[in-house]
């Protein structure tokens, strides 16, 4: 079994469940976070079962590699056991009558003689989850956090290929999952261990995915990098429909020691948010929630808003879902980056926005705040092209 | 305190149910699994099968035990022709009794564990590696041992209780077959046997209510191990 850097795993297959049809062909890099987003029902589960052999196509072939995992053509179908994965549940499935030592040993006894390359550490991985203080305690003992913590542990010491994510974190609160977020970037990028992860959170993807695969009506409409999809219209509308905000990819440029701000070199333009923690040339991306976007139609004087970005409508149109009383606006700020604009219809109207119109987009500096904010340390999936500021960002 | 006698009836019992129970417990764990698990022609006369002791009375059962595990039966034939076993007037073809009219309880208490066991538990066990038959070890059974405790003790206490089927199956010989129910019943048709009758009576009860008593112990216990108190 090599690993090389090259392999990937292929996914031509068809399915149907009861009523409901799914059938997808992607070609998939096996390094970092693929996100599966698409609203409930759309097949993202169905897509990450077929890969962990719960489900049976009817007809395709799924393989990591030149591992077969089905196809049937050639009559092959490996057994569950036998995918070399890890799988963490929504629910996180721990062993009830297993400590957490046993669940986290489960896989890895049973993975002694398949593991090929160098094998992921029992300590090491106990020291990434912190989960030293929990290794005598029983499942129901733990907080839904610990859980999933274990959980994450136990697929890992199963020395997968590939780690499968089913919604880890839908059943947690907004704490907990702040708390949880950060220990899969260090599984992506530390282990680096290839993921698979099944989301209907546009705020999770955008914080964690390095490539992106949209799900919609048991049809994959479209996939590839993260920041490629969402230049991709269609798919950008799609993505936003949920919770609409922009992702912006940007480097950190520097820090203000006198105002505690740091400047964030974005394509073309430059942000300046509360003073981050990060040492300069560090990529980061954050998201810009298109409710904290306000517009002006000529460069605006003397109002405290720091970051004043200077773009041109590419739409205006209205969302499906929200109040009625909201318009959504995008606003192309530089080749790569778009963002979105949540205002009223009524201001649509008064300020006379229309496609093509040159605008500037306000955005207060408190509300890209680090915790607030997706401000997430990781390997950004595109460079940055133009580091430099180029417009009036600063002030 | 105890006559050498009720001390005979006494290890008898005890040695016919804890044999029955633990000739028929591995039985009764596959039955219970292909009821609950698999579906397959015949599925429904299994299921019907399995059940006929309940629903039978037990004289018909000690009948057909006897028609077929005599010593001229088809079964019975072979055992005794081959291994020289015979089951008839013994306290194994007592125990074999015991076991079948018990049989429809344990399976039902094992198969109401079986299908309280979440699947997905199932699947996560071979996500990580393990074949199905090491998830049936490893994780499926040891969260059905509540069941299987249950159903176990709840045959234990119906074989040391059975008559009709033993009576008619094995005959009433005493230090071979009297069981405690077999004894009472004896002492009963006996001129003033009843004070004897009333002391085995009170044997039985205790050990009934030993029986139950170490069951609820150590279902709570499982179930606390598993989370579920």
């Amino acid at each position: 079994m090599s690993e090389s850097a090259a392999e990937r795993l292929r996914i031509d297959a068809a399915k149907q469940l009861g009523a409901f049809e799914f059938a997808c062909d992607l070609d998939l890099p096996l390094s970092g976070l693929t996100a599966i987003f698409g609203v409930s029902g759309a097949g993202k589960s169905t897509l990450i079962n077929l890969v962990a052999g719960m489900h049976q196509p009817d007809r395709g072939r799924i393989a990591i590699g030149s591992t077969v995992f089905f196809d049937s053509s050639a009559r092959v179908l490996l057994p569950v056991e036998r995918r070399g994965l890890g799988y963490v549940f929504q629910d996180a499935r721990l062993f009830p009558h297993l400590s957490v030592r046993g669940n986290l040993d489960y896989g890895r006894r049973r993975a002694g003689a398949r593991s090929g390359g160098a094998p992921v550490a029992f300590d090491a991985v106990v020291d990434l989850l912190g989960l030293g203080a929990l290794l005598e305690r029983r499942p129901h003992t733990l907080s839904g956090g610990e859980k999933q913590r274990v959980a994450f542990g136990r697929a890992l010491l199963a020395q997968p290929r590939l780690l499968l994510m089913d919604e880890p974190l839908a059943s947690l609160d907004a704490a907990r999952k702040a708390e949880i977020l950060p220990y899969i970037e260090r599984l992506r990028d530390e282990f680096a261990i290839p993921i698979l992860y099944v989301s209907h959170s546009p705020d999770e993807v955008l914080r964690l995915a390095t490539a992106l695969v949209l799900v919609d009506a048991g049809r994959v409409v479209t996939a590839g990098p993260i920041s490629d999809v969402l230049l991709d219209e269609s798919a950008r509308q799609f993505f936003s429909a949920a919770e609409p905000g922009a992702l912006v990819f940007a480097v950190v440029a520097s820090h203000d020691d006198r105002y505690q701000l740091s400047t964030l070199a974005c394509d073309g333009f430059a942000l300046r948010v509360p003073r981050v923690d990060l040492a300069p040339g560090t990529q980061v991306r954050l998201r810009i929630p298109a409710r904290e976007v306000a517009l002006a139609l000529v460069r605006p004087g003397d109002v405290s808003i720091t970051n004043r970005i200077e773009g041109s409508i590419e739409s205006v149109g209205s969302r499906s879902a929200g109040h009625p009383a909201h318009a959504l606006v995008t606003v192309r700020v530089s080749p790569s980056t778009v963002l979105v604009v949540t205002i009223t219809r009524e201001s649509v109207d008064r300020l006379g926005l229309v496609p093509g119109l040159r605008v500037w987009c306000l955005v207060k500096s408190v509300v890209l705040d680090a915790s607030a904010l997706v401000l997430a340390r990781g390997r950004a999936a595109r460079p940055v092209s133009q580091p430099l500021p180029a417009n009036d960002a600063r002030v | 305190m105890l006559t050498p006698v009720e001390l005979d009836a006494l290890r008898l019992s005890l040695q016919v149910a804890v044999v029955a129970v633990a000739a028929s417990l591995p039985f009764a764990v596959a039955v219970a699994w292909l009821l609950a698990r698999r579906d397959f022609a015949g599925k429904t006369l299994v299921d019907a099968i399995v059940h006929l002791p309940l629903v039978l009375p037990p004289v018909v059962i000690g009948f057909f035990l006897l028609i077929l595990l005599g010593t001229k039966g088809p079964i019975g034939g072979w055992l005794y022709e081959t291994f020289g076993l015979r089951l008839i007037f013994t306290r194994w073809g007592a125990a074999v009794a015991a076991a079948v009219m018990s049989f429809p309880l344990m399976v039902r208490s094992i198969r109401l564990a079986l299908e309280a066991v979440d699947r997905g538990l199932e699947f996560a066990a071979r996500t990580l590696g393990a074949s199905r038959l090491d998830v049936f070890f490893s994780v499926t059974l040891p969260l059905m041992l509540p069941g299987v405790l249950t159903g176990s003790i709840v045959a234990f206490a119906s074989s040391l209780g059975d008559f009709g089927a033993t009576i008619t199956f094995v005959g009433n010989v005493a230090g071979e077959t009297q069981t405690l129910s077999l004894a009472i019943y004896s002492l009963a048709q006996t001129p003033d046997g009843e004070a004897a009758a009333l002391r085995l009576v009170l044997i039985s009860l205790v050990l009934a209510l030993s029986a139950l008593f170490v069951s609820e112990m150590l279902a709570r216990r499982v179930r606390r191990m598993l989370g579920r108190a």
